[in-house]
């Protein structure tokens, strides 16, 4: 396999920590003008892979490799200003967090152009043209006004471009990609993956490293499926997702959720999600829990007041999953924050069983607050440090009517946990385990209602597939009503019986889910189903 | 689900990390029993009267006998370090736990008390802040008369400031915090939320600081008393062995050498402790 294309060669890589191997003989190439994904769930050894493909995997590990080559260049004993050599004008690095990835204190132009000055030599004039031209390249608007702006200044889609234009700076012939979209709004994901498609088209290898086969999909030519530090399968990427030999490929490809159906497990061979037992969805008849009217909310901000919420209205009714999508800043939380009544509305009101709940006084609302449960995004803030799981369930179990509790026992058994973890604090937990911590916390309450905000996102796919059954499984059990909050139209879409689209403050179209997403009738949602990460031309 | 159990499993049999003491906490910790030793039963350490003059016996050097010599009436200088070792300690502590207390009351006030309430603690702090400490602490002798007692207060209050605002950014980033949030999203009330929840999280880090702080107030105190302020002469305490021994630090150097000493050792043995009691609870959070 060397083929005079051939950019990037590894035979043999292995990584180890210690006594323990993090990566077991890996072997695979990288083409000029190809796209190559490794694929796996977190601690699967894939962000260690690409380290040490850059000598940069850290203290206190070992890499031994057969064949470790770049670009023709041998770097299996490669010192460390030899690699320094090659870091950047053969191997451009982007990594998932740009923020911190860039030097907050320096403007974006000076950082890209020290990249350039490092390696080469040029005028600080030629320099700055150039980085105009890069950042111009990776579709910067406004490329001079971009390069005197520090990266805090830049929204989160900006900074990952400027990331990649430093990266691609000094025209590597390979580029590395950890996580790139791991972090942003589905439609800026979309866009990254469009212009790292670009970058290939050029001629750059790219080895793109990602948790989601969706992602990858759409740009990668062959993938690596890595599990336990050992590549499990890899191919082409339509053949292997139409015909996965391994289980835990086909693990990965169900946990997608985009266009599967409502109430279909993302487990494979998970028992199939029992048939609602109080109502059945989408029952007309089935009470409103809870509703909000014109609800309006604004923020003072320097200039004039920043509408947040803007007249939103909404039902509720039992059983039911409405969900709300939108890009980050379009309200979704805010929204949130009223209906659990946390912040005061400046209009409108949200009504619980048709009764009173925003307006009431905290002192009258706290005995109803119980039925409004809530799971957020990061999980890990919202536990006491203090408290072992324990202590946050008989807490919070306390509130539910005396006849009516659960012991932790059954709590932690309804979210598919051992009876150990209650002596665990929620920071020793895993990601997955403390989210469903939490989805047992807001059941020890016995609510209604739940508001889960973004419950899923900060979860690598297969976790998010076993939280988004269990909550589906929960729901049909004990006819819980969700508001299921997420950017994330494939996640909206696979949990909810109707949904609302969220645009700056206000809800574009709603309306029954499959209805929205098959003729979606405002161009903001079609918009939003195009860029949903689905797997390509398989399925 | 059979993997997630495992793992669970895992989590949870894993022991607690503990890491093994270094060998400065090891010293720091002995120390801290010597001087727990000495304030309790001083007579265990030293069988001669810390009092007992013996004229014919003044300004002898360190010797088997007299382990740390003589002064110019001829007490034993080992069994005074010794026997100052309580008066040091108490009041240091005393005043560490005065300034605790004071800046808890002042934190807590301007944490909970509303606008107005923090608004006016907030400003009377920046003023006590303005001074510096000790100068403070000199500030309040003026007023009330020298001696161990208002030492000791003077001490107390001149801490009390940077308590206050510890506990005061303390609280107010617990109270947002998101636990605090669930909390009231599960409908529990403010007065359980406040002793369940951020008391115990505002003051965890707050006793790591009061070891810190003890090694602070043992210094003050001795200066206090060196400057004549504090502990009165003839009783024995580091700062005012010191300011006696100063007349003869040319010819006798034992009388200032050893008080000075242990006060440095116990400084560097409490603010060991407390780094590392700020190590050890950091990784919880």
């Amino acid at each position: 396999m060397t083929a005079p294309d051939t950019l990037l060669e590894v035979e043999g890589l292995s990584v180890s920590f210690g006594d323990t191997e993090v990566v077991r003989n890996l072997s695979f190439h990288v083409s000029r003008g190809e796209c190559v994904a490794i694929v796996g769930e977190s601690g699967s050894g894939k962000s260690v892979t690409a380290r040490s493909l850059l000598g940069l995997a850290g203290r206190g590990s070992r890499v031994t490799s057969s064949t470790l080559s770049v670009a023709g260049r041998d770097l299996t004993a490669a010192s460390e200003r030899d690699w320094r050599r090659i870091r950047g004008s053969q191997i451009g690095l982007v990594l998932q967090d740009a923020l911190v990835s860039l030097d907050p204190l320096r403007p974006i132009g000076r950082e890209i152009g020290d990249v350039l000055r490092l390696h080469s030599p040029l005028s600080a004039e030629n320099a700055r043209s150039r980085v105009l031209e890069l950042l111009a390249s990776v579709g910067m608007p406004n490329p001079e006004r971009a390069i005197t702006q520090r990266s805090g200044e830049l929204s989160g889609g900006l900074r990952q471009r400027a990331l990649i234009a430093s990266a691609i700076a000094l025209d590597p012939p390979l580029l590395i990609a950890d996580e790139p979209t791991t972090a942003l709004d589905v439609s800026i994901q979309a866009r990254i993956l469009d212009l790292l498609a670009d970058v290939k088209s050029r001629g750059t290898g790219i080895l793109l490293i990602s948790h989601d086969l969706a992602v990858v999909s759409a740009i990668a030519d062959r993938v690596l499926v890595m599990k336990g530090g050992r590549i499990v399968e890899s191919g082409n990427t339509q053949e292997l997702l139409a015909l996965p030999r391994e289980e835990y490929t086909r693990r990965l490809i169900s946990a997608v959720p985009t266009d599967k159906p409502r109430r279909v497990p993302l487990v494979p061979d998970a028992m199939p999600v029992p048939a609602p037992t109080v109502h059945s969805t989408q029952d007309a008849m089935a009470p409103v829990v809870l509703e909000a009217r014109g609800l309006t909310k604004s923020f003072p901000s320097p200039s004039s007041p920043f509408l947040a919420v803007d007249d939103v209205s909404f039902t509720l009714r039992r059983g039911e999953t409405l969900g709300l999508v939108g890009e980050s800043g379009s309200g979704k939380t805010t929204v949130a924050r009223l209906v659990l009544a946390l912040a005061p509305a400046d209009g409108g009101a949200v009504l619980l069983e048709g009764g009173a709940f925003s307006e009431l006084r905290e002192r009258d609302r706290r005995p109803l607050r119980r039925k409004v449960g809530a799971i957020y995004q990061d999980s890990l803030s919202s536990f006491d440090p203090r408290a072992d799981v324990r202590r946050i369930l008989t807490d919070a179990s306390e509130l539910a009517p005396k006849a009516d509790r659960h012991s932790v026992g059954e709590l932690l058994d309804a979210v598919g946990l051992s009876p150990a973890v209650a002596k665990a604090r929620p920071l020793h937990l895993s990601g997955g385990q403390r989210q469903r911590v939490s989805i047992a916390r807001a059941l020890a309450a016995r609510p209604d209602v739940i508001v889960c905000d973004e419950p899923v996102s900060a979860l690598d796919v297969t976790i998010q597939a076993q939280v988004l059954d269990l909550l589906d499984r929960l729901q049909a059990e004990r006819g819980l009503s969700y508001l299921f909050i997420s950017h994330d139209l494939g996640v909206i879409r696979h949990m909810s019986d109707r949904v609302a689209v969220m645009k700056n403050g206000r809800i574009v179209e709603t309306g029954d889910a499959a209805r929205v997403f098959d003729h979606p009738q405002h161009p903001y949602t079609a918009q939003l189903v195009a860029d949903a990460p689905r797997l390509v031309d398989a399925l | 689900m059979s993997e997630l159990d495992l793992r669970t499993a895992a989590a949870s049999a894993a022991p607690v990390r503990r890491a093994r003491p270094s060998v400065s906490e090891i010293f720091a910790m002995a120390f801290v029993l010597f001087l727990a030793v000495a304030t309790v039963v001083p007579g265990l350490l030293s069988s001669i009267d810390p009092n007992a003059i013996a004229a014919r016996d003044a300004f002898q050097g360190p010797s088997p006998e007299h382990w740390f010599g003589t002064d110019e009436s001829g007490r034993d200088v080992y069994s005074r370090v010794i026997a100052g070792t309580s008066t040091s300690l108490l009041i240091g502590v005393s005043a560490t736990v005065i300034g605790v207390t004071l800046g808890l009351i002042l934190g807590v006030i301007a944490g909970f008390g509303g606008r107005i309430l923090d608004f006016s603690v907030n400003r009377t702090i920046e003023v006590l802040f303005a001074f510096p400490g000790l100068l403070l602490a000199l500030l309040v002798i003026v007023i009330a008369g020298p001696g161990p007692v208002t030492a000791t207060i003077a001490v107390g209050l001149s801490t009390a400031p940077g308590y206050a605002r510890i506990i005061r950014g303390q609280l107010a980033g617990i109270r947002s915090s998101g636990y605090v949030e669930s909390a009231r999203v599960l409908g529990h009330g403010p007065r359980r939320i406040l002793t369940r929840h951020i008391l115990p999280n505002a003051l965890a880090p707050l006793m790591v600081l009061a070891t810190l702080g003890i090694g602070q107030a043992v210094v003050w105190a001795s200066a206090l008393s060196y400057l004549g302020l504090g502990a009165q002469p003839p009783s024995a305490e580091w700062g005012a062995m010191l300011s006696a021994g100063r007349t003869y630090i040319g010819t006798a150097w034992w009388l200032t050498v050893f008080p000075g000493l242990m006060i440095v050792l116990t400084t560097i043995a409490t603010t060991i402790l407390g780094r590392s009691l700020t190590r050890r609870t950091a990784g919880r959070r």
